[in-house]
C-alpha cells in the first residue's frame, strides 16, 4: 500500500501471477518490508490486537448465527440451546460475548495511546477520523448484538437507546418507528437488528482497510513523536513488529481467556438471563460497560434533546481533535502540562463510567454534571489553550537518539491490565436491591474457583428438593431429563434418568386421528411445567407468576460494592446467584421487624429486595427425606437446591473450567516462548 | 564465526522452531471446536431416539411413511404377488445383488421396511409405481422392485434398510 513494490518473486508461478496481479508485492511491502519506527512500545500492539478481535468476533459470530433464531419468541431459548446443546457452544458464546468487551478494552487503550502520543496530528488526521468512524460503527454493532439474546436488558436497552432518536425535533417519532418496524420494540426490531449486526462487522472491516491504508501512507507515529529520518530509525515490519505484536497479543489472549473460562458472566448483567418482558422494566437499566461514560453524560443533562446532543457530541468531538490541539509537539512526553491534563482526562472518563452505572440520584447527578463539564472542557478549552501557551521540552533529534537515550522503554503489561481492569470495573456489580437488603452470606461452594467441580451427591439431593418442593410452582423449561445423565451433572445413569422421565405424563400429538394424547415422559423431554401457561401460573399464585428456575442462579445478583467487585475478577467470584438463592430460602421471618407493614398476601423475607415476597416459606426441617444421611435441615436443603440450580443454569461449568486450565497452561507456555523469540529477534536490532 | 556464536545460532533456531510448533498446535486446537460445533446438537441427538410403529392398521398392499431422524421410512405391507416377485428374481443378475431374505426379517416376509431415500441423489421414490411393482424415483428415473432393490436407472444401490426389530407381530421398533 505504499507505492510500487520492490518485491521480485523467483518462483515462476508467483512471477506469472505477480505480473498480472501484484498481490504478493502488496503483502510484502505492507507487512514484511514496511518500515516501522524502532522505538514503538507495547501500547502500539493494540492495533494488531484489534484486528485479531475483529477476526474473532466475525468468526464466532458467523458460527453463532448458524444456531441462533432471530425471533422474539425463540431467540432467548435458542441462545440457551447454543450454550447447552451445541458442541462447544458455551465456548463460542462466551468467546463472542466477552470478545465484545475485549474489543472495547483494546479500542479504548488504542484511542488513549493515540491521544497521548499525538497520533492524530498532521499528517495523520484522516487516519484518526477513520478510527473515530470505526469506533462509532463498533458502538452500533455492539449495541445491536446485545439486543439479540432478547433478555430483559436486551429489550429495555433497545427501547431506551432507540428512544434517543425521538429527541430529534419534528422527525424524531417517525425515525423511532422506522427503527422499530412497529409501535414498540418487537419481533421486527429484533430481525432488523440481527441483519444489521451481521452486516456492520464487514463494514468495519472495510473501514479498517482504509485505516491501515492511511496508516501505511503516513507511516506510524512513535513514542518520541518525531518522524523517521534515516534507515537507522526504522526496522522492517517482519520479523520485528510481527513478533512483538504476537507477544503482546498472546498476553492479551491470556487476559481474554481468564474471562471466558473463569468469569464469563462478570461483565454481563444478571437481568439479561431473564427473558424479555415488555410489561416489566428492570429496576435499574444500565447499558454495557463500554457505553457507560456516554450514558452518564446523557443523564447528567436535564433536557432530553440537549442530553442526546451532548452524548453524541462527546463522541463527535474526537473527530475534531486534530484541529482542537494545534501544538506542534506530538508526544505528551515532551509536554509536561498537557501530560498532567491527559491523566486527569482519563480519570474523568473512568469517573463518568462509574457514574453511568449508578442510579441517577443525589450526589451522583451533581458529580455527573461536573465530570461532563470536565470532559468537554478538556477538548474545547484545555487542549486549544495548552497548545498555544505551553512550552514543550525539546524532542530528540531522531528516533535512533530516542532509543539510545532511554534503555528499554517497555510499558509494563501490568499497567495494561490495570487500565483494562479499571475500564471494566463498574460493570461487575449492579444494584439489584436499591433498598438496602442485607448482603447474602457467601457460602463455600464446591464449584467455585478454577478447579471447581459440582458435588454429585449434592446435585442429586438438590434435584430431590426441586422435585418435591419447588416444582409444585416453578418450571424449569431449559432442563431435560437427558441432562441428568450428562457428564459434569448430578451423575444419574441413563437408566435412572429414563426412569425419572417415565414418572411424568407428557401431552403429545396429534395422533393419526387428530387427537392429543398423554404418554409417559422420555429422556428427551424437558422438566414438566406445573402450569399450562403464564396466566394460569399468575392466577394460581396471587398475581405473581413463579419464575422459571432454569437460569435463576445466573439471573440474580447483588451489589458487592467497591472495591470488592474488582477483587472478584481476580478471585473468580461467580457465585452471587447460589448465595442469593440460599439466602432467600433461609431468610423468611415469621414476624416482620417492628415498623414494617407487610402487604396482604406477602411474606417477610430478610434478603428479598423490598422484603415483601409473594412466595411463602417453602422449606421446613425434615420435609424431604435424604437417603444418604445428610442432615435434613432447612439450611442444608437450601444449599443443595442452590447448587442444583447453579448446575441447571451453567451445566457446562466443569467442562469450561477443565478446558480453561488446559488453555491457560498452553497460553502461558506459548507467551513465554514468544517472549524469548521476540528477544532473540530484537537482539539483532540493538 | 566463532563457536559460541554458532551455538547461539542453533539455540535460536531451536527457539524459533519450538515457538512455531506450539503455534501450530494452538491453531489446530482452535480449529477443533470450530468444526465440532457443526455436529448435530444434543437435542437433535436425543430426538433421534428409537420410535415404535404399530403395523396393524396397514392393510395388505398398502404402505405408510413414517419419519425417523428426519428420514422418511417406507413400511410396505407386501401382497403375495409382490413377495413372490421379490423372491423369484435371479439375484446374480441384479446391479446390487441381495436376496429378498436379506431385506426382510425372517418370518415377516410381508413387511418391507426401507429408508425412502433414492440412493442416486436423495429424492424420495414413489411407492407402488414403476415397472417392478416397487418404487419409482421421479427425479432421474430409478426403478426399485418390491424388495426395494435397484433394477434400472442411475441409482447404484438398493434402498437402505433402517435398524429395526419386531417387538411383537404387529409392532416394530425403528432405531
Ligand atoms: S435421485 Fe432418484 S433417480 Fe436421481
Amino acid at each position: 500500500m505504499s507505492g510500487p513494490s520492490t518485491f521480485q518473486p523467483q518462483n515462476p508461478v508467483l512471477k506469472w501471477i505477480e505480473r498480472r496481479l501484484p498481490i504478493f508485492g502488496l503483502v510484502h511491502s505492507s507487512f514484511v518490508a514496511y518500515p516501522t519506527p524502532r522505538n514503538l512500545n507495547y501500547w502500539w500492539t493494540f492495533g494488531g490486537i484489534l484486528s485479531f478481535m475483529l477476526g474473532v468476533q466475525i468468526i464466532t459470530g458467523i458460527i453463532l448465527a448458524m444456531h441462533y433464531t432471530p425471533h422474539a419468541d425463540l431467540a432467548f431459548n435458542s441462545v440457551e440451546a447454543i450454550v447447552r446443546d451445541v458442541d462447544y457452544g458455551w465456548l463460542l458464546r462466551y468467546l463472542h460475548s466477552n470478545g465484545a468487551s475485549m474489543f472495547f478494552i483494546a479500542v479504548y487503550i488504542h484511542m488513549l495511546r493515540g491521544l497521548y502520543y499525538g497520533s492524530y496530528k498532521e499528517p495523520r488526521e484522516v487516519l484518526w477520523i477513520l478510527g473515530v468512524i470505526i469506533y462509532l460503527l463498533m458502538m452500533a454493532t455492539g449495541f445491536m448484538g446485545y439486543v439479540l439474546p432478547w433478555g430483559q436488558m436486551s429489550f429495555w436497552g433497545a427501547t431506551v437507546i432507540t428512544n434517543l432518536f425521538s429527541a430529534i425535533p419534528y422527525f424524531g417519532e417517525s425515525i423511532v418507528t422506522l427503527l422499530w418496524g412497529g409501535y414498540s420494540v418487537g419481533n421486527p426490531t429484533l430481525n432488523r437488528f440481527f441483519s444489521l449486526h451481521y452486516l456492520l462487522p464487514f463494514v468495519i472491516a472495510g473501514v479498517v482497510v482504509l485505516h491501515v491504508w492511511a496508516l501505511h501512507v503516513a507511516g506510524q507515529n512513535n513514542p518520541a513523536g518525531v518522524e523517521p529520518k534515516t534507515a537507522k530509525d526504522t526496522v522492517p515490519f517482519t520479523p520485528y513488529a510481527t513478533i512483538k505484536d504476537a507477544f503482546g497479543l498472546s498476553c492479551f489472549i491470556l487476559f481474554y481467556c481468564w474471562f471466558i473460562f473463569y468469569i464469563p458472566n462478570y461483565l454481563g448483567d444478571p437481568d439479561n438471563y431473564i427473558p424479555a418482558n415488555p410489561g416489566v422494566t428492570p429496576a435499574h437499566i444500565v447499558p454495557e460497560w463500554y457505553y457507560l461514560p456516554f450514558y452518564a453524560i446523557l443523564r447528567s443533562i436535564p433536557n432530553k434533546l440537549a442530553g442526546v446532543a451532548a452524548m453524541f457530541s462527546a463522541i463527535l468531538v474526537l473527530a475534531f481533535l486534530p484541529w482542537l490541539d494545534s501544538a506542534k509537539t506530538r508526544s505528551l512526553r515532551y509536554r509536561p502540562l498537557a501530560k498532567q491534563f491527559f491523566w486527569i482526562f482519563v480519570g474523568v472518563c473512568l469517573g463518568l463510567g462509574y457514574l453511568g452505572a449508578k442510579p441517577p440520584e443525589g450526589v451522583y447527578v451533581v458529580a455527573g454534571r461536573i465530570l461532563t463539564g470536565c470532559y468537554f472542557a478538556y477538548f474545547l478549552i484545555v487542549l486549544p489553550i495548552l497548545s498555544r501557551i505551553e512550552k514543550p521540552r525539546p524532542v530528540p533529534n531522531s528516533i535512533a537518539d530516542d532509543v539510545l537515550g532511554k534503555k528499554g522503554v517497555v510499558a509494563s503489561l501490568a499497567a495494561v491490565f490495570a487500565v483494562a481492569g479499571l475500564l471494566a470495573w463498574d460493570s461487575g456489580s449492579r444494584a439489584q436491591a436499591a433498598d438496602h437488603a442485607p448482603t447474602p452470606p457467601s457460602l463455600n461452594w464446591s464449584f467455585a474457583g478454577p478447579l471447581g467441580k459440582f458435588d454429585q451427591g449434592q446435585l442429586q439431593r438438590g434435584y430431590k428438593v426441586y422435585k418435591e418442593v419447588c416444582s409444585a410452582c416453578h418450571s424449569m423449561n431449559l432442563v431435560h431429563y437427558r441432562n441428568l445423565a450428562d457428564p459434569g451433572g448430578p451423575g444419574f445413569t441413563v437408566a435412572q434418568a429414563t426412569a425419572l422421565a417415565a414418572e411424568i405424563q407428557v401431552k403429545d400429538g396429534p395422533n393419526d386421528a387428530g387427537e392429543m394424547f398423554e404418554r409417559p415422559g422420555r429422556i428427551a423431554d424437558k422438566f414438566p411445567s406445573p402450569f399450562p401457561n403464564e396466566n394460569a401460573a399468575r392466577a394460581a399464585n396471587g398475581g405473581a407468576a413463579p419464575p422459571d428456575l432454569s437460569l435463576m442462579a445466573k439471573a440474580r445478583g447483588y451489589e458487592r460494592g467497591f472495591p470488592q467487585f474488582i477483587f472478584d475478577a481476580f478471585t473468580q467470584f461467580q457465585e452471587k446467584g447460589p448465595n442469593y438463592i440460599h439466602a432467600i430460602l433461609t431468610g423468611f421471618e415469621d414476624t416482620p421487624p417492628h415498623g414494617f407493614t407487610l402487604p396482604e398476601g406477602s411474606f417477610y423475607n430478610k434478603y428479598f429486595p423490598g422484603h415483601a415476597m409473594k412466595m411463602p416459606n417453602p422449606l421446613s426441617d425434615d420435609q424431604i427425606t435424604y437417603e444418604d444421611g445428610t442432615p435434613q435441615k432447612v439450611d442444608q436443603y437450601a444449599t443443595d437446591v442452590a447448587a442444583f440450580l447453579m448446575w441447571a443454569a451453567e451445566p457446562k461449568l466443569e467442562e469450561r473450567k477443565r478446558i480453561g486450565l488446559q488453555v491457560m497452561i498452553f497460553m502461558l507456555i506459548f507467551a513465554g516462548l514468544l517472549y524469548f523469540t521476540k528477544r532473540a529477534v530484537w537482539a539483532d536490532a540493538h | 564465526m566463532t563457536t559460541s556464536s554458532s551455538a547461539g545460532h542453533s539455540r535460536r533456531d531451536f527457539l524459533f522452531v519450538a515457538t512455531g510448533a506450539v503455534a501450530a498446535v494452538g491453531a489446530a486446537a482452535v480449529a477443533w471446536p470450530l468444526v465440532a460445533q457443526l455436529n448435530p446438537d444434543a437435542s437433535t441427538v436425543a430426538a433421534g431416539a428409537p420410535i415404535e410403529v404399530d403395523l396393524s392398521p396397514i392393510a395388505d398392499g398398502q404402505d405408510i411413511k413414517v419419519f425417523w431422524r428426519g428420514k422418511p421410512i417406507y413400511i410396505m405391507h407386501r401382497t403375495a404377488k409382490q413377495i413372490k416377485e421379490a423372491q423369484s428374481v435371479n439375484v446374480s443378475s441384479l446391479p446390487d445383488p441381495q436376496p429378498d431374505s436379506a431385506r426382510v426379517k425372517e418370518g415377516h416376509d410381508q413387511w418391507l421396511v426401507v429408508i425412502g431415500i433414492c440412493t442416486h441423489l436423495g429424492c424420495i421414490p414413489i411407492a407402488h409405481e414403476g415397472s417392478y411393482d416397487g418404487f419409482f424415483c421421479p427425479c432421474h428415473g430409478s426403478q426399485y422392485d418390491s424388495s426395494g432393490r435397484i433394477r434400472q436407472g442411475p441409482a447404484p444401490l438398493n434402498l437402505a434398510i433402517p435398524p429395526y426389530a419386531f417387538v411383537s407381530d404387529s409392532k416394530i421398533k425403528i432405531g
